[in-house]
């Protein structure tokens, strides 16, 4: 249903405000000059604002999506290009959620930048979680491409915000292949337009379902290159290349965003092609497409595992590790594609758990290296008896990334395996062989850096060359911070043995695309 | 015996194959970062021409509507690959001041 008038602007509020939100910040920072030496006086530092105006605008967007969600709004804007649904709002909730995290955890590494560039980087930060929202939201080739890329330029300069030659240099290697990737992605909207005449997804799945053969080569080339291009967003092979470096070297909150609300839009726009745009599995190519899907997914989840061995880098380890989850993900897709009804919701229900793990993985992790300077996994040696919040946190999330109950983590491989069992092929219940394999072969890197936590400190040698462990007071990060640590590890506990309320959530979510 | 020169759709479709396959392997095989960003400025041309193509061919398609999509989609390609462009280069600049060189082999202190 086309929307008209104000019903327009209220489709799109939460991408709006967050926009509105990124202007506002940038706006303020210029004018500031004109009040600050009014209110501090001469020489007193001035308090910047943005960190509030941020917080202020995704308060702002996520209440505009609860909103969306009580009164359960459907419709299309903008000729059909963007829609406003259950998925949509599901996802916007997420990636506002996921985005205020990683404000209140960037908050304290922001305060060394100078109040310029702290502007800059909470603007870039909302204008990329505005255009994932309506990432989310798009309905057509063409605002799929701009608002991926918008997601993607903002995120380039974030990477590279971090000061040093290694931030630099991850910038530069993630805009190189986020570039190729765009390319890719593009020569496979290319032929799927040149396939189906059109550019709005619901009329590719007129043309996809109606096919007889014909369109097999370019609805097959097409889709293919547009799945090697948004595996890129969702650091899947064949397109993972950039994840280590690029967690590895830039800022560690960004890093989080990146592994979170960027992995989740992803999967999102590339539910929403693969549903809309194909019909899931009512098309010709279901079948061939489906199996793609679950050879990438079986490939990531073993690429990332093995490359995450033996990480001796945190966050290093955490890129090879957001391979293999987004792997683990990719199974609920490949079930998607071929007709299994409970996939969608599998994948929902493993991106929030997801988020709210990796979220508190990172709140400890920034933590560790804002205080200690140092990002190696040695850091972590006898956490436990230096900070056992942060220890008690990170052995929590470690064991839902591992999968084991009573974390949200264990659920949701279980129900992404089930939804794959379900499909009712047999390649599919190879899928879940492989998948149980790896996930024997990540408890080993997972649980390695978890016994760390509660292992004996090493007697430090006098004049070693070691720095100085911090002392136990100093590792904890700010209250804020803290209260959302708190906060991520419960999340992940109480799914993990009350799931259902968001388990519904998914499926309500998913309707969506499963039904016709 | 006459011919027809006129070029077709499949013309213009390998053509575009082509420059897009050069590009790829400009963008997949150079160490230098400029070079790389020339091969996808390559990769967007391919893309750029089939999507005109796709859309002049395009009379058999049902509606015209369609066919003008085609021409503002590669609007807004070459937008978009302006501001990835400059972005790119802003960090290309920021990476040579550090490291004297954009040589990817030679700018990776990041290794495993």
């Amino acid at each position: 249903m086309e929307l008209t008038g104000f019903a327009q602007i209220h489709a799109i509020g939460a991408p709006v405000s967050l926009f509105a939100g990124a202007g506002l910040v940038l706006l303020v920072q210029i004018a500031s000059p004109l009040w600050a030496p009014r209110l501090g006086g001469e020489g007193a530092p001035a308090r910047s604002p943005s960190f509030a105006l941020a917080l202020l605008a995704l308060a702002a967007a996520g209440a505009w999506s609860l909103w969306h969600e009580a009164t359960g709004s459907s419709g299309s804007v903008l000729s059909g290009a963007v829609v406003v649904d259950r998925f949509a709002v599901f996802f916007a909730l997420l990636i506002t959620a996921s985005a205020a995290a990683v404000c209140v955890m960037a908050r304290e590494w922001t305060r060394g930048l100078g109040e310029e560039l702290q502007a800059d980087f909470y603007a870039l930060l909302l204008a990329s979680a505005g255009a994932m929202v309506l990432l989310a939201q798009a309905n057509d080739l063409i605002a799929i491409f701009v608002v991926l890329e918008t997601t993607s330029i903002a995120q380039f300069v974030l990477v590279g915000f971090g000061g040093g030659g290694r931030s630099a240099e991850a910038g530069l290697k993630y805009v190189l292949s986020g570039a190729v990737a765009a390319a890719v992605l593009l020569y496979g909207f290319v032929f799927l337009f040149g396939a189906a005449g059109t550019t709005s997804l619901p009329g590719i799945a007129v043309v996809a379902s109606a096919d007889d053969g014909g369109l097999r080569l370019p609805l097959l080339l097409g889709l293919g290159l547009v799945l090697v291009g948004l595996g890129f967003k969702m650091a899947l092979v064949p397109s993972h290349g950039w994840v280590p470096d690029v967690y590895q070297g830039a800022p560690a909150p960004v890093a989080a965003f990146l592994s979170v609300a960027s992995k989740a839009a992803g999967f999102a726009v590339a539910l929403r092609i693969l549903y809309v745009g194909l019909g899931g599995g009512a098309s010709s190519i279901a079948d061939e497409i489906a199996l793609t899907v679950g050879v990438v997914a079986a490939v990531s989840m073993t690429a990332g595992n093995l490359g995450a061995f033996w990480q001796q880098d945190a966050r290093r380890l955490l890129g090879y590790s957001s391979v293999a989850q987004a792997g683990n993900i990719a199974i609920g897709v490949a079930a998607v594609v071929a007709g299994s009804s409970v996939g969608p919701s599998a994948v929902l229900f493993f991106l929030a758990t997801y988020a709210a793990t990796n979220l508190g993985l990172f709140f400890v992790v920034v933590a560790v290296g804002q205080r200690t300077g140092s990002y190696e996994l040695s850091q972590y040696q006898g956490l436990a008896r230096r900070s056992p919040l942060l220890a008690a946190v990170a052995g929590i999330c470690l064991l839902s990334l591992t999968g084991l109950p009573p974390t949200a983590g264990f659920l949701a491989k279980i129900y992404v395996f089930n939804a794959a069992v379900q499909g009712g092929e047999q390649w599919l219940v190879g899928l879940v062989a492989v998948g149980v394999l790896n996930t024997a072969v990540s408890a080993f890197y997972y649980l390695r850096w978890a016994r760390l936590l509660v292992k004996e400190e090493p007697a430090a040698a006098p004049g070693d060359g070691r720095p100085a462990r911090a002392a136990a007071a100093s590792l904890l990060p700010e209250t804020p911070a803290q209260l959302l640590l708190l906060a991520t590890a419960a999340a992940v506990l109480v799914l993990g043995v009350v799931p259902t309320p968001l388990i519904s959530a998914a499926r309500r979510a998913a309707e969506v695309l499963v039904a016709p | 015996m006459s011919f027809d020169l006129a070029p077709t759709l499949g013309h213009y479709l390998v053509v575009s194959g082509l420059v897009f396959g050069l590009g790829s392997a400009v963008a997949l095989s150079k160490r230098n970062a400029i070079a790389v960003l020339m091969g996808v400025e390559l990769m967007l041309n391919g893309v750029n021409l089939a999507l005109i193509a796709f859309s002049r061919f395009g009379a058999a398609f049902a509606d015209d509507a369609a066919a003008l999509s085609g021409h503002a989609f590669v609007v807004f390609v070459l937008t978009v690959a302006a501001a990835e462009a400059a972005v790119a280069l802003a960090l290309a600049v920021l990476v040579y001041r550090r490291r004297e060189t954009v040589d990817l082999d030679r700018i990776s202190s990041m290794r495993w």
